[in-house]
């Protein structure tokens, strides 16, 4: 722990940008462009995810031995058959690689390229059976209303129903304003994390379209005129109202005051 | 309640007759008059009696008004009226009957037999007067009544004496659980790391015992009660829907996609956060609410693989009141 502030202050003095970088950056191979993807991939996932995973992405599911690579050690699920579905979702919406191995994956600023993603996603689904591949949805042939209905049946629980996001007990959930609907595709089906799976036989495709084209709704809400105040609920609002109101009283108190003394 | 204005009228009738016997033993000093005109006594009595009616008329209202009518405004009507008429009432006794007429006058020689003779008018006069007693009686009924639109709607939360219908429930043994669009749920269906809401067939969907939430956990996983082994074939659950706290829809399945590093599998409460954990029979693991998820024991047809109900629910479903803690 001290020596972790030690490195912390250290890194803050000697050099500035250094602070932008995650705490594990991207281990990358020396000359990415003369490797093929697999290659690539391979180099990748053995620098960036094998502390966790293990060499082959069979998982790591009791506590290993000394250190991984990048420091990094934990505990992780096998990837054996997950498919390119959840590799995308994880690499492409910045969850992995996670920097620390006992923290909730949450969205961040992706530090790989698409190249490097497709990389991964390639050896990963090499390794054994390919797994389900990135779905394909199409929010433009779905309904707001159904997606509404749909949203509200089984996201907004936890999502809430604009997708906001919010907490279930022991973990956050992720605002969905910046998924995109690939993304969401693929959460709903491989359920990241402590999400529930939903699968085709719970939400259709054509279901899944709606939903998607409801969440890409909410990001634009149809302004309905007034004080907006950055829309950000009844509450906070009233509190502004409070406060002109008060100034209005202070100010009649004070007019009040004048005409008795006078 | 009821025997309140009984027990009223019989001390007042207990009186007059006390009053009358002691009356009969001699003559009269005051002789028997006309009944004096009451004028603003009667006012007063009246807006009193008012007063308690309106009172009355809350409860009557409030025990009416279901939450479909949504009528509160008669609920305002009638207590507003209660407090205005028990106001008016105020206000014409202090204008008009509250004597405030000071008068000096020396302190007079002891003359016992003069005050008792000044008694005894007093008392005769007294027994033609009725202004105190119809005071006292016209207040005592606009406080009862005020007092009961009060006490009515907190007393109406929750059932205090009768907590049976609490726990009832449409599950009987043998019956099917049915989805969304009345559609038999088969144990095939329910796949692990998800939930479904699910329904007893040709039930009332609206009774709070009806929903439950259906998940499947591996059969090893589980560490139910020893009186509840089979209560959930395959690792398929069913819990009430409805959270013990406050009586919310539990919406939220919390399943870990890597047990070894995640929050184990629970049933969350969206309100208010209440945490039940399915593997051991929806006891409480974190929040507000003070007794387990009521669990309905499952059955796996052995020829059709439909999911039915081995039996009614654990316990009472829906949120806790004073009856209902366990």
């Amino acid at each position: 722990m001290r020596r972790a502030i030690l490195t912390g202050v250290l890194a803050l003095v000697a050099a500035a940008p250094a602070a932008a970088q995650p705490r594990a950056g991207i281990v990358r191979p020396a000359d990415e462009r003369g490797l093929s993807l697999l290659e690539l991939g391979r180099q990748l996932f053995a620098g960036n995810c094998s502390s966790c995973h293990g060499g082959l992405a069979r998982g790591i599911a009791r506590a290993p031995k000394g250190q991984g690579s990048g420091g990094i050690t934990g505990l992780g699920p096998s990837l054996r058959g997950v498919g390119a579905r959840a590799l995308d979702f994880y690499l492409s919406t910045g969850r992995m690689p996670l920097s620390e191995p006992d923290a909730e994956p949450e969205r961040q600023g992706v530090e790989l390229s698409r190249r490097e993603i497709n990389a991964i996603i390639a050896y990963v689904t090499s390794l054994g059976p390919p797994g389900p591949p990135v779905p394909d949805p199409h929010p433009e042939a779905g309904a707001i209303n159904d997606g509404l209905h749909l949203f509200t049946e089984h996201c907004a629980g936890c999502h809430q129903v604009v997708g906001q996001g919010g907490v279930v007990t022991g973990a956050r959930v992720p605002p969905l304003q910046y998924a995109t609907a690939t993304q969401i595709a693929e959460a709903v089906r491989a359920g990241p994390y402590l999400m529930p799976i939903f699968s085709d036989k719970q939400i259709s495709d054509a279901q899944l379209d709606s939903i998607i084209r409801y969440v890409l709704s909410t990001r634009n809400p149809p302004d309905r005129g007034g004080w907006g105040i950055g829309n950000v609920g009844p509450i906070p609002e009233g509190m502004v109202t409070w406060l002109l109101a008060c100034v209005l009283l202070v100010g009649l108190c004070v007019l009040i005051g004048k005409r008795l003394k006078a | 309640m009821r025997r309140l204005p009984v027990a009223v009228i019989a001390a007042l009738l207990g009186r007059r007759g006390r009053r009358a016997a002691a009356e009969a033993h001699g003559e009269r000093i005051v002789p028997e008059g006309e009944p004096a005109p009451l004028g603003a006594e009667l006012v007063v009595a009246a807006l009193l009696v008012l007063s308690a009616i309106c009172g009355a008329g809350f409860v009557v209202a409030f025990a009416v008004t279901t939450p479909a009518t949504h009528q509160t405004q008669y609920l305002g009507l009638a207590l507003g009226l209660c407090l205005t008429f028990l106001a008016a009432a105020a206000i014409v006794f202090s204008k008009r009957l509250v004597v405030d007429e000071d008068a000096e006058e020396d302190y007079p020689e002891p003359h016992p037999a003069e005050q008792a003779e000044v008694r005894e008018i007093v008392r005769e006069s007294g027994s033609r007067i009725t202004r105190k007693r119809l005071l006292l009686g016209a207040g005592g009924l606009a406080g009862a009544g005020l007092t009961a639109a009060l006490v009515a709607p907190a007393v109406s939360l929750g059932p205090v004496f009768d907590t049976d219908s609490l726990r009832s429930s449409p599950w009987t043994r043998g019956k099917r659980l049915v989805d969304e669009r009345e559609r038999p749920l088969l144990a095939y269906d329910i796949e692990p790391n998800t939930f479904y809401t699910a329904y007893p067939e040709h039930e009332d969907r609206d009774r709070i015992a009806s929903p439950v939430i259906l998940v499947r956990l591996d059969p090893n996983a589980l560490k139910l009660p020893a009186d509840r082994a089979d209560w959930a074939p395959d690792g398929i659950l069913a819990f009430s829907k409805i959270c013990t706290h406050a009586g919310c829809a539990i919406s939220m399945y919390r399943k870990p996609l890597f047990a070894p590093a995640d929050p184990r599998p629970a049933l969350v409460c969206p309100c208010h956060y209440s945490t039940f954990d399915p593997a051991t029979g929806g006891d409480v693991i974190f929040g507000p609410a003070g007794r387990p998820l009521p669990q309905l024991p499952l059955l796996i047809d052995p020829a059709t693989r439909e999911l039915k109900a081995a039996g009614g629910m654990s316990g009472p479903v829906g949120p806790s009141w004073s009856g209902v803690r366990e």
